[in-house]
């Protein structure tokens, strides 16, 4: 077991009701536990399949257990899979340090689609996120999953690409590995190529 | 969810805290369980019934709570461990026979799990059901993490066998989903046969000499309890403060110590067994501090217990200084964090929490607030429930009377924001629509003169909303049940109920359809597609003319999101972007605007409407809503029927 930079090393996974986020966090937390670390993965939902934004927040220590929720301004790293939702979550988690990766892709709250309140405009929302981080990664992810097939892959193509920045004590092939505990083989072609290229869209950031 | 008796003892396994509730009663020997679903409890009984074969047990979903608790105590006459998991609102369902239970008292291990919603993340209140066992005399235990829920569970059965009362387990919506390494035990050998000699009764007569031994059960609980180890003191022999916590509150507080570097002067008392308290533990921490700072959600129960237990102490114990909720220091609303708890220790110990550079937090809350919109919950793409309400909204409006919603329990509850177009005028509890309906409906004679539609999901028909529906046939009261029968518990995670036929454990069950029901009842019933608009308004408008009794009209199309596990919806649809007129239709934006569905947006840029793919479904619907016929609905190929 890899010495932790920081204790806890804690992450959160974020986006909208219905985009695989506790599952991602799921995965997350199968990998580390299974790679020797004490993990606990606190995770909002309920409501959250219907539409609204949603929240898991995954505690890696090598010995001590954590409780569920992550204090404010101090994420290690935030992945998002919907671009508004990683500015929401930084306002409330983020700190100077914060690695944030983000898919690029929107999905438009009710509101917006009703006229009542309005998108940013991407640039200005890509701004506002690297003003305000130590490094942003702004990955097309949605875009790499529909050349997968499936727009859901969007939350496995960020696993990888969080595999890919040095930030977790674990590797792809760990993550692979709870991936495959949680799917049958034959879905298991399309998620590593899922990883694969979120391990890509990273390095190329 | 999968099969819990596959796990290896000794191994640690990520386990969901309901799934260690569930491993815990598994290991525990539990014969019998049963549930009603309802987040955050609902994977507890998912859990199980996927264990059932493996582990020769029975698993149900039952029609209600109430029901769920009298069968495992059924069981439990017979010598059998049984059980019965609620949301907090289930408690309340089968309170009248849990205070009927509590004085028979019971023979094989019985557990009722609250799995309570403190910030009420996904219910319609945030009551601590705690107060439960305070009522029925019952002893009550608060695991902090998944792995105290196995424990806890396994010494819960035991604890109910000695005492031979009903054991409560409180988990809260953090625990119950909180992911986390938990190391099973081994899985019983063999369970008792059930057996119930017929020279035994359980009842509650005589009640009063019966109360008095229910007192008694509750003290032998306590002293029980006080050694299971389950209540923990860290800290220094004499803090400056004394934090008594539960649950996750417990977990943060030890963080908001740590955080704030006052190990030293701070201890910690958390409890996990917290009804009855432990007196004698309590008073010892008690003499050692003279100040007491409480932490648990949502009311204070565990606070206003020590505040009682020191009035009769106060002699000995000397002036103390109590914070909580009843001096602000807590919130007595909501959840509790590690940030809430670090500014009440902060404040009481005179320390600054450390923080982040303040001009960053300025920037960063200036940005989120120029840039970041609510992103309001609504009914999903391709929603049965989004047409059955715009039927709703205009048929009322056409008959121009002030036509009322009385809603009921379930995703449609959210009728009342905007994706239901505010429709629903009443939401309270698990069949309450028909039931203020009922009295609405009694109210032409003094001169209330307003249509009355109530509406109550297919589940919710059959757990509670039946006997409001029989006294309003009854008693001849005027109004229209609309059933949004979407075939599916759909807000909890899509369980089986009576319509379905399906049962918890997948073996077949008899299939009960709520038109039968109520044509039985003699109430008048018609069944139509809400995906077929004008057929719905039609029926709808008819049925608000129509005057004299209940009538009924059952809207049926399964749940958007069970038809994407279905193979999907029948249509990819598109804009015309020829055929839209966009900002200068005269029904200005009327298909974004008002109908709100998340699939079909405005593009500002374009000035049109355009469907985004990655959202919509392809169900169909808003073909209909388009004054100008723009939005196609083309077949997809490879779509299901």
């Amino acid at each position: 077991m890899k010495a932790l930079d920081q204790e806890p090393l804690d992450l959160i996974v974020t986006g909208v009701g219905g985009q695989g986020n506790v599952l991602a966090s799921q995965v997350l937390g199968r990998a580390l536990l299974a790679a020797g670390y004490q993990v606990t993965v606190g995770e909002t939902y309920g409501l959250s399949q219907r539409g609204g934004p949603v929240m898991s927040m995954v505690r890696v220590t090598q010995e001590k257990v954590m409780g569920p929720v992550i204090p404010a301004h101090s994420a290690a790293a935030l992945v998002s899979l919907e671009p508004l939702e990683a500015l929401r979550v930084l306002g409330t988690y983020g700190h100077p340090g914060v690695v944030v990766l983000t898919n690029d892709r929107p999905l438009l709250p009710l509101n917006v689609i009703a006229g009542a309140d309005r998108y940013p405009e991407l640039a200005e929302l890509k701004q506002a996120l690297s003003e305000n981080c130590a490094k942003l990664y702004w990955l097309p992810a949605t875009e790499t999953a529909l050349t997968l097939g499936n727009p859901i892959l969007a939350n496995v193509i960020m696993l990888g690409a969080l595999g890919a920045t040095g930030l977790l004590p674990i590797g792809a092939g760990e993550m692979e590995a709870a991936l495959g505990a949680m799917f049958p083989e034959s879905k298991m072609g399309v998620n590593r190529r899922a990883l694969a290229k979120g391990a890509e869209l990273a390095a190329a950031a | 969810m999968a099969d819990l008796t596959k796990l290896t003892p000794g191994q640690r396994t990520l386990l969901q805290g309901n799934e260690a509730i569930a491993r815990g009663a598994l290991e525990a020997g539990v014969s019998l369980a049963a549930a009603y679903p309802g987040n955050p409890s609902s994977e507890i009984l998912e859990s199980l019934a996927d264990s059932a074969a493996s582990a020769g047990i029975y698993v149900e979903w039952s029609a209600n709570e109430k029901v769920a608790l009298e069968a495992a105590a059924g069981a439990s006459f017979t010598g059998l461990r049984a059980m019965a998991s609620m949301k907090q609102n289930g408690v309340n369902v089968c309170q009248d026979f849990i205070c009927n239970l509590t004085i028979s008292g019971t023979k094989g291990g019985i557990v009722l799990v609250t799995a309570d919603d403190p910030g009420s993340i996904s219910s319609t209140n945030e009551q601590d059901a705690r107060f439960i066992a305070k009522l029925a005399e019952l002893p009550l235990l608060e695991p902090s993490t998944p792995a105290e829920c196995l424990a806890m569970m396994r010494f819960a059965f035991e604890l109910s066998e000695q005492i031979g009362n009903l054991v409560v387990l409180r988990s809260i919506s953090r625990l119950s989903h909180t992911r986390a390494g938990v190391t099973p035990g081994p899985l019983p050998a063999s369970r008792p046969r059930p057996y119930w000699d017929p020279k035994v009764a359980w009842h509650t007569l005589p009640t009063v000499p019966r109360h008095r031994v229910m007192l008694e059960k509750l003290a032998q609980a306590g002293r029980i309890m006080s050694a299971a180890g389950f209540n923990a003191y860290r800290g220094p022999e004499r803090p400056e403060l004394l934090v008594i916590a539960s649950a996750s509150s417990a977990l943060y507080a030890g963080e908001a110590r740590d955080r704030l570097g006052v190990a030293s002067r701070v201890g910690l008392l958390k409890l996990g067994c917290t009804w009855p308290l432990d007196e004698a533990l309590l008073l010892k921490h008690l003499a050692s501090t003279e100040q007491i700072l409480f932490a648990e959600e949502v009311d204070p129960f565990i606070e206003d217990g020590v505040k009682a237990l020191y009035a009769q102490h106060a002699p000995e114990l000397g002036v103390k200084r109590f914070f909580g909720a009843a001096t602000g220091h807590t919130p007595p609303v909501g959840e509790l964090s590690p940030d809430v708890l670090a500014s009440a220790l902060g404040q009481i110990l005179g320390r600054e929490p450390a923080t982040v550079d303040p001009a960053y937090l300025e920037r960063v809350a200036e940005r989120v607030a120029a840039l970041v919109p609510p992103r309001e919950f609504g009914f999903c793409p391709g929603c049965p429930h989004r047409a059955s309400f715009w039927a709703m909204k205009q048929v009322l409006a056409v008959d121009g009377r002030d036509g009322l919603v009385s809603g009921d329990i379930g995703c449609y509850s959210l009728a009342m924001l905007p994706t239901g177009f505010k429709r629903a005028n009443a939401v309270h509890c698990m069949g309450s629509g028909p039931g203020v309906a009922g009295g609405l409906g009694q109210l032409r004679g003094q001169g209330f003169t307003q249509p009355v539609i109530t509406t109550v999901g297919d589940s919710t028909f059959f757990h509670a909303a039946l006997p409001a529906i029989i006294n309003a046939r009854w008693n001849r009261s005027d109004f229209v049940l609309v059933v949004l029968d979407n075939s599916a518990t759909a807000m909890t995670g899509f369980q089986p109920h009576p319509g379905t036929g399906q049962t918890a454990t997948g073996r077949e069950g008899t299939q009960l359809d709520p038109e039968t029901v109520l044509k039985a009842l003699g109430v008048p019933c018609q069944v139509v597609d809400p995906y077929d608009m004008q057929a719905t308004q039609q029926a709808l408008y008819d049925a608000v003319q129509a005057s004299g009794g209940v009538r009924a009209l059952i809207l049926r199309r399964v749940c958007a999101l069970v038809q994407n596990k279905r193979g999907g919806h029948p249509y990819t649809m598109s804009v015309d972007q020829d055929k839209c007129r966009g900002q200068d239709c005269g029904c200005h934006r009327f298909c974004s605007r008002v109908f709100r569905c998340p699939g079909l947006f405005f593009d500002e840029a374009a000035g049109k409407a355009m469907i985004d793919p990655v959202v919509c479904v392809g169900c169909g619907v808003c073909t209909q809503i388009c004054p100008a016929g723009a939005i196609q609905a083309e077949p997809r190929k490879e779509a299901a029927a």
